[in-house]
């Protein structure tokens, strides 16, 4: 699917044999699947990084040995993410460098400083507290464990930050000039925040955020449909619900916003989004298609369900718009972005599940205030209970396919307008380079498995309620903190095992 | 202008020389711990091992990461051609490194824990293997045309030179693992690694004086500057000073100290260091391409100190409080949560 469509002009065999020689294709799939595979550990690790925030926050606050045991639990499945995010991490930094050379000596004035940065900001940082806040619960005071805590949350989001400023100076590099086939940077302040990068970092938080919170709204609902431990898991149910009312519609707002930026400096990519071959010029109407079947070779959709004005109304708010919108025609097919099926999809399943999560979020509000969430009640909800844990994947898709939107909508360039795809890719042997594919292939499935497997199984096995809480050094009397004394009765034997 | 154009590339040099020193030294113990593991005789053996490194492998890791990118922001030229012409060894370490990561969180799941345990071992040594051919690639040449972009084969880094200096590593990272543990456990896991330290010392000894024997004819400009007056006093010392500190080593295990042989073996480390670091000085890819020649522009590296280097002392600081968080022996396989 991520391979050039005119590379499938010739027959079959041709195709293949083509294709598994071609080290810029190769080298292209290799960066996808890492960039696609990696994307997702982080996206829980800096969600949930936060969430632990809350969480650990509540217990300092209210002392209630539930919080604690809460922030445990999830920082269970925090620890076995983090290990695959590092993982896969790694490859991402040093890709750039093996198969992406050319690329990385135009841009490294810029492009590496970034990279630099993210390593000295944010994953030592992140690194560093990490130890801390997994295993240090009786070795440091709960102030400097909750410093480790809020420490691991800020290194994880800085990292989404400075990744997010170089990814976003790619799509609109500013601040400088190429200068002899090098970037030159003249204004750092301006490359760094330039036109894309804050409303991509706010959109690319807010992912991340709301994936997590689906992620742990989804896992507790599954013991709610279960029954077990139903008072503590629908603590975190409803903490991860009243965060979403927050996040889910402002993120399709900032989704909009993005659309937006989208609209005004990458012209064939929105093009793409939409699957517009022709212009639509300023103050006509401007239609907007809901499904289509996007035909390179003849340049038009094959069929297309259109809503009237639709485009108009998403872009501008109103029917007519004041800029043009440019069609793919208006660029030279060498110009202009080859995948435009894979695009428009991808575009129209990231807003579909946009919108499908808040609509989950408002029907479980409704709920809530029709009290159908109290504690006797909730276990009952079975089909909203099923709708969370059916949500629970949805972010992650939601994030891929915005990266293919962001990445392959920038085709042909690998620097918006200044650096072509084709001239970035070492020369490196296509056999070596298939060597690696493959490899990585099958290493992040067998990643993907063992991580669902273990993960599942940390769930299965469910809280624990025998670990020490560490001493509150506080004013209160010494046997409010002892444990024991705090564990709550009502709790299901089979949570001791 | 005319000295910052020299200074700020060497202070990139000596920066990116530190974290990678750093990285060599941290990540070289937690690689040798995980060398060692293989031979571990039972799992709760294995466990203590790799709870002595749970805490702080990501944080020893990140030193690379940020080696890494100090490389392609300071020296971009250098990153790009390295990288392209030792994708092999690069790529080599990488699944090391990866194998090893997801085994801490897989193998503390699993019940059937073999292939983990494999997986760590394995992953380790695969990806010290990986830096010794890398850093064999690099001293040994790498063949560049006038713009200094790579124009070798892919398995140019692959001779007996390189095969040396990467059995080397692993040596030094075996030895420098041990003493770790000898630091770190006591008893009969204790005992063992004073035997695995006192061989691997040797066998380190060996490696390290071929690779100081074979390096003057390595290259010629090397050796027209390890033999110039007055270097030549400079350079006879390392090897002088080296078997000094190796000698310490040795008496130190002999004694069963608990400390001294990680701190002499880090010295030994440090020296060996600061000699490669003079016989490649200043050149950044051996022979070809000098640090000025592939320096990013003056601009970047200024805020490159800024935004990295001013941070160095921090990273230091936090870094070196963990430590202190959990100092002390490791008695059991399990720091978090007792089963
Ligand atoms: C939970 C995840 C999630 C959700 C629900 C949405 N998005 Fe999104 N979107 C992302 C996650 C994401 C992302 C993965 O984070 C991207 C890729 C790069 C980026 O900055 O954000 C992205 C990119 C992205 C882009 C491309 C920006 C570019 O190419 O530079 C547009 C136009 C939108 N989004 C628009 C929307 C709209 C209109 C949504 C609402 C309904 C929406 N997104 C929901
Ligand atoms: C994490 C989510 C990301 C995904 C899913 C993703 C996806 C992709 C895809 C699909 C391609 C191949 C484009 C094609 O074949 O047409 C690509 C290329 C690339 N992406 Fe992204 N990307 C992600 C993040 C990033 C980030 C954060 C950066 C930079 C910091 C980046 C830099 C690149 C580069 C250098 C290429 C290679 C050149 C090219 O083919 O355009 N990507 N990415
Ligand atoms: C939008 C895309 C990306 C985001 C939000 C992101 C974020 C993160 C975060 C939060 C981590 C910490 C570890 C973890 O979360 O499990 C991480 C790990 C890592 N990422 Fe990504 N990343 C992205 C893409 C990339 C790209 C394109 C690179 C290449 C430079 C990269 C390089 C790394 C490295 C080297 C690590 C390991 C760091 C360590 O040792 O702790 N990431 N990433």
């Amino acid at each position: 699917m991520l391979i050039d469509s005119h590379i499938f002009s010739h027959s079959n065999t041709f195709l293949i044999m083509e294709f598994l020689n071609n080290t810029v294709v190769l080298s292209r799939m290799q960066f996808a699947l890492t960039a696609s595979i990696h994307m997702l550990w982080p996206t829980l690790t800096t969600g949930v990084g936060i969430y632990l925030v809350i969480i650990e926050g509540l217990w300092l606050k209210t002392r209630n040995p539930d919080y604690y045991y809460h922030a445990r639990f999830w920082a269970k499945l925090y620890a076995l993410n983090f290990g695959v995010g590092v993982a896969t991490g790694i490859p991402m930094e040093f890709q750039f460098g093996t198969n992406w050379a050319p690329f990385s000596e135009a841009v490294g004035n810029f492009f590496g400083s970034v990279i630099g940065f993210e390593a000295s900001w944010a994953f030592m940082l992140e690194a560093a507290f990490l130890g801390i806040m997994l295993f240090g619960w009786e070795r440091v005071n709960p102030a400097i464990h909750y410093l480790s805590t809020i420490l691991v949350a800020i290194g994880a989001n800085l990292s989404t930050f400075w990744i997010l400023t170089a990814n976003s100076w790619m799509q609109t590099p500013a601040g400088g000039e190429m200068i002899d086939g090098k970037f030159i940077v003249r204004d750092y302040f301006q490359a760094i925040f330039n036109p894309f990068t804050l409303k991509s970092v706010s959109h690319m938080f807010l992912a991340t955020l709301e994936t997590s919170l689906f992620v742990v709204g989804g896992i507790s609902a599954w013991y709610l449909l279960k029954n077990r431990n139903t008072a503590f898991f629908s603590k975190s149910f409803k903490i991860a619900l009243a965060a979403a009312i927050a996040v889910a519609p402002l993120q399709i707002y900032v989704g909009h916003l993005s659309a937006e930026q989208v609209y005004h400096y990458q012209p064939s990519k929105l093009a793409a989004m939409e699957a517009q071959w022709n212009t639509i010029p300023a103050g006509q109407p401007a239609n907007w298609s809901l499904l289509a079947l996007p035909n390179n070779r003849a340049e038009k959709n094959d069929w297309e369900i259109v809503v009237p004005n639709g485009l108009g109304y998403i872009l501008e708010l109103k029917e007519k718009l004041t800029e043009p919108v440019l069609g793919l025609k208006e660029w030279k097919p060498e110009d202009r972005p080859r995948l435009v099926g894979l695009i428009y999809y991808s575009f129209r399943t990231m807003v579909g599940i946009g919108f499908l999560l808040a609509g989950l979020m408002f029907g479980s509000v409704l709920y809530w205030l029709l009290g159908k969430l109290s504690a006797e009640k909730i276990t009952q909800q079975r089909w909203l209970m099923r709708a969370w844990i059916l949500a629970a994947p949805l972010g992650f898709i939601a994030i891929d396919t915005g990266w293919i939107v962001r990445c392959v909508g920038r085709q042909p360039w690998t620097l918006y307008g200044q650096i072509r795809t084709v001239d970035s890719a070492s020369d490196l042997p296509a056999g070596n380079v298939l060597v690696a594919l493959t490899s990585f292939t099958i290493t992040y499935i067998l990643l993907l498995i063992a991580y669902a497997y273990f993960g599942s199984r940390i769930i299965r096995r469910g809280p624990r309620f025998d670990l020490p809480i560490p001493e509150v050094e506080v004013t209160k009397p010494a046997i409010d903190t002892t444990p024991g004394e705090f564990v709550p009765d009502e709790r299901p034997v089979e949570a001791k095992q | 202008m005319e000295t910052l154009t020299y200074l700020l590339p060497q202070v990139w040099f000596g920066i990116l020389a530190l974290f990678l020193f750093l990285y060599v030294m941290l990540d070289g113990f937690d690689l040798g711990v995980g060398i060692l593991s293989l031979t571990s005789s039972t799992e709760e053996r294995r466990s203590i091992l790799m709870t002595s490194l749970s805490n702080i492998w990501d944080a020893n890791e990140t030193w690379l990461v940020l080696m890494g990118g100090g490389l392609f922001g300071a020296f971009p030229l250098a990153y790009s051609t390295i990288l392209n012409a030792l994708h092999v060894p690069i790529f080599i370490m990488l699944f090391g490194l990866i194998f090893r990561a997801v085994a801490f969180e897989f193998r503390e799941q699993a019940n059937r824990k073999f292939f983990w345990n494999f997986a760590f071992g394995m992953g380790s040594f695969l990806a010290a293997l990986g830096q010794g051919f890398a850093l064999g690639g690099v001293l040994k040449g790498i063949q560049v045309d006038r713009a200094g972009h790579f124009i070798g084969t892919s398995w140019d880094w692959l001779s007996v030179p390189s095969i040396i200096v990467a059995l080397t590593l692993i040596q030094g990272y075996v030895l420098i693992g041990s003493t770790y543990l000898i630091w770190k456990t006591e008893g009969e896991l204790q005992k063992t690694h004073y035997k695995t330290a006192t061989i691997a010392a040797v066998t380190t000894l060996i490696g390290a004086a071929i690779v100081t024997v074979i390096t003057p004819i390595f290259y010629e400009s090397a050796r027209t500057r390890l033999f110039s007056q007055p270097l030549v006093y400079l350079f006879a010392l390392i090897p002088l000073l080296g078997i000094l500190l190796i000698w310490q080593l040795l008496k130190s295990l002999n004694q069963k100290k608990e400390r001294m042989p990680f701190i002499w073996t880090i010295l030994i480390f440090l020296l060996t260091f600061i000699g490669l670091g003079m016989v490649v000085f200043p050149y950044i890819i051996p022979t070809k391409i000098t640090i000025y020649q592939a320096a990013a522009d003056p601009s970047s590296l200024v805020i490159m100190i800024i935004f990295i280097g001013a941070l160095i002392p921090v990273m230091l600081f936090y870094n070196l409080y963990q430590y202190v968080v959990f100092r002390g022996k490791i008695t059991t396989g399990n720091y978090g949560e007792a089963e």
